[in-house]
């Protein structure tokens, strides 16, 4: 197709040949830990193992899910949800709060406010463990959930994207809302929270994978094998020496880790994508 | 920018304040400040009292041989995640692009690894690359290549690289596809018109409209590979071997939390800190130019 742009010919199906290679590469290692999971031990440890799925999957499912190595998985599944969504929600409610004390009011210290919310943009949990540590044990929240969640959601990216949506929101609204004499919780209630539906669900998304992906701070503060998150508790189930790993339920775990998120960002793409795009403006 | 109308009262927005600011001076300014505190400091050896050392600290990071090898670690370990995962990512896009029907159906499939955690990612590679049991590793030994990057310092090297990347394709992927789609069609056809090879026309025109999304994803992937791919290196090789995929945060991990060294720790830390900021006013300085584009 020299020189045009149009889509038919030879050029048309090579694009498509080209992503059709892009897209096995990129599933190959899930398709793997797929198969590797549906099959037995032997079969993995006397490589190489088959690329087509065996008839071990409920075998190996239900092992790790109700056994699993140290913990069960279910039980890691569990706390991995209570954690993403402690931190979704909790970051999402506390920070639709505080954009709307700081766009709709004017109090002493307001700026000051904004700026200490501010400076907490981008800064990872990773470059402070060790002091974030101290003070989670000095407080107790060693192997507990609210441990796992309140370092995780002390930063602002949401009270930012929040504040800067509200921006946009007509004057006249909150104008009618004080002339109708609404007192200002109303207004929140009644036309800035449904008006802000769609920021929500996009915010809930990247937090949630947010939230569930995270590892070197559940395997920080979860020593309780009770209390391990999936994707920290899979490196766990390795053994330690020479000993052979049980593959196929290490493989079980990994696919049970990769489904919830996966659901989430497939189900709503739509939101995923913006809530993506809003969050790095 | 401010708003016109506002509320009266200044309990309510305190109370509506307390929630964020309470958790994050707790955990987050508190901690932060505790970082900078202690990397003045050296603990003795019973953690009973700390001797204050000023910069010490630092000065001994910055004449550590160690040290200085996990910056050079990071700096070479994040320059190639960055340009492989938005290398393949904007092949894929600008072939995604091309296409009028069917995107759709492409983006889809290739999102899937943003869901996928780093830690997760790096298990899925190990388990192809395990000197055991590893398909790819045993396929490989098949062509007559011996592969083991437990041992072997650039093979090691090259596997947490190709994890890291392939779970931040998707991520880049979306950003180059839409940066790509906002591009007049006209513009490139009018080049197309005038004779303009594909090559060219991306060479010339599709490339440079594209640079703020360039520009953009290459400071967040840079700071993607500084922190966020912890993970991957825990899972894989634990910073072997002989440290050479030690980078900066699994450092501060290893010193704080295993070699129980804490003054260096949130000495490394605070450098950390540094590097972050500076990053984020150069993404922020960047993205007041993007406005006005």
């Amino acid at each position: 197709m020299s020189g045009m742009v149009e889509k038919r010919g030879a050029g048309y199906w090579l694009t498509h040949v080209g992503l059709i290679i892009g897209v096995l590469i990129i599933f190959f290692p899930i398709w793997l830990a797929f198969v590797a999971s549906t099959v037995t031990q032997p079969e993995i440890v006397h490589p190489p193992m088959p690329l087509w799925p065996g008839d071990q999957f409920f075998n190996n499912y239900r092992s790790a899910l109700v056994s699993g190595i140290n913990a069960p998985v279910a039980r890691m599944l569990a706390n991995s949800m209570v954690m993403a969504l402690g931190i979704a929600l909790g970051k999402i409610l506390i920070s639709i709060l505080s954009a709307f004390a700081i766009v709709y009011f004017r109090f002493p210290g307001r700026k000051v406010f904004f700026w200490l919310i501010f400076l907490t943009l981008m800064l990872p949990v990773e470059v402070r463990i060790v002091p974030t540590y101290e003070v989670v044990a000095g407080f107790g929240m060693l192997n507990s959930y609210s441990g796992l969640i309140f370092p995780l959601i002390a930063s602002a990216t949401a009270t930012f994207l929040f504040r800067q949506f509200f921006m946009t929101v007509p004057d006249e609204l909150a104008e009618a809302a004080r002339v109708d004499g609404a007192r200002p919780m109303r207004f929140f209630w009644d036309i800035l929270l449904p008006m802000s539906r769609t920021n929500i669900a996009a915010l809930f998304v990247i937090l949630f994978i947010y939230g569930w992906n995270q590892y070197l701070w559940p395997l920080l503060i979860t020593t309780d094998p009770d209390m391990n998150t999936i994707v920290m508790g899979i490196k766990q189930m390795f053994p330690s020496g020479d000993d052979i790993a049980d593959w196929p339920v290490i493989m079980a775990t990994s696919i049970l880790a990769m489904v919830p998120p996966i659901i989430v960002v497939i189900s709503m793409q739509k939101l995923f994508i913006r809530g993506l795009v809003d969050s790095e403006k | 920018m401010e708003k016109r109308v506002t509320f009266k009262g200044w309990m309510l927005p305190l109370c509506l304040l307390a929630p964020q600011v309470i958790i994050t001076a707790v955990f987050f300014f508190y901690p932060a400040g505790q970082a900078v505190w202690q990397s003045m400091f050296i603990p003795d050896p019973f953690g009973l009292k700390s001797q204050f050392v000023g910069f010490g600290n630092f000065e001994f990071l910055l004449s550590d041989r160690y040290y200085r090898a996990a910056f050079a670690t990071t700096a070479i370990f994040s320059g190639l995640v960055t340009v492989v995962s938005m290398g393949l990512a904007l092949y894929l896009a600008v072939l995604a692009d091309r296409l009028i029907k069917g995107s759709g159906v492409y983006r889809t499939l290739l999102i899937w690894p943003y869901a996928v955690a780093p830690a997760v990612a790096g298990v899925l590679w190990l388990f192809m690359f395990n000197t055991r049991v590893g398909v790819v590793a045993w396929y490989l030994g098949l062509l007559g290549y011996d592969w083991n990057h437990v041992l072997n310092e650039a093979e090691a090297m090259g596997l947490v690289v190709a994890a890291s990347s392939w779970g931040r394709v998707s991520y880049n992927f979306l950003f180059f596809l839409a940066g790509l789609q906002a591009i007049p069609k006209s513009v490139i056809e009018a080049a197309a018109i005038d004779g303009a090879r594909f090559w060219t026309r991306f060479r010339t025109i599709v490339f440079p409209l594209l640079s703020p999304t360039t520009f953009f994803l290459l400071v967040v992937n840079i700071v993607y590979a500084f922190f966020e791919t912890f993970g991957v290196i825990h899972t894989i090789t634990s910073g072997g071997p002989q440290q050479a995929t030690t980078i900066l945060v699994y450092k501060v991990f290893a010193d704080g939390f295993v070699g129980q060294d804490l003054g260096s720790s949130a000495a490394q830390s605070v450098i950390l800190l540094i590097v972050v900021g500076a990053m984020t006013i150069i993404q922020f300085k960047f993205v007041e130019r993007r406005v006005h584009y």
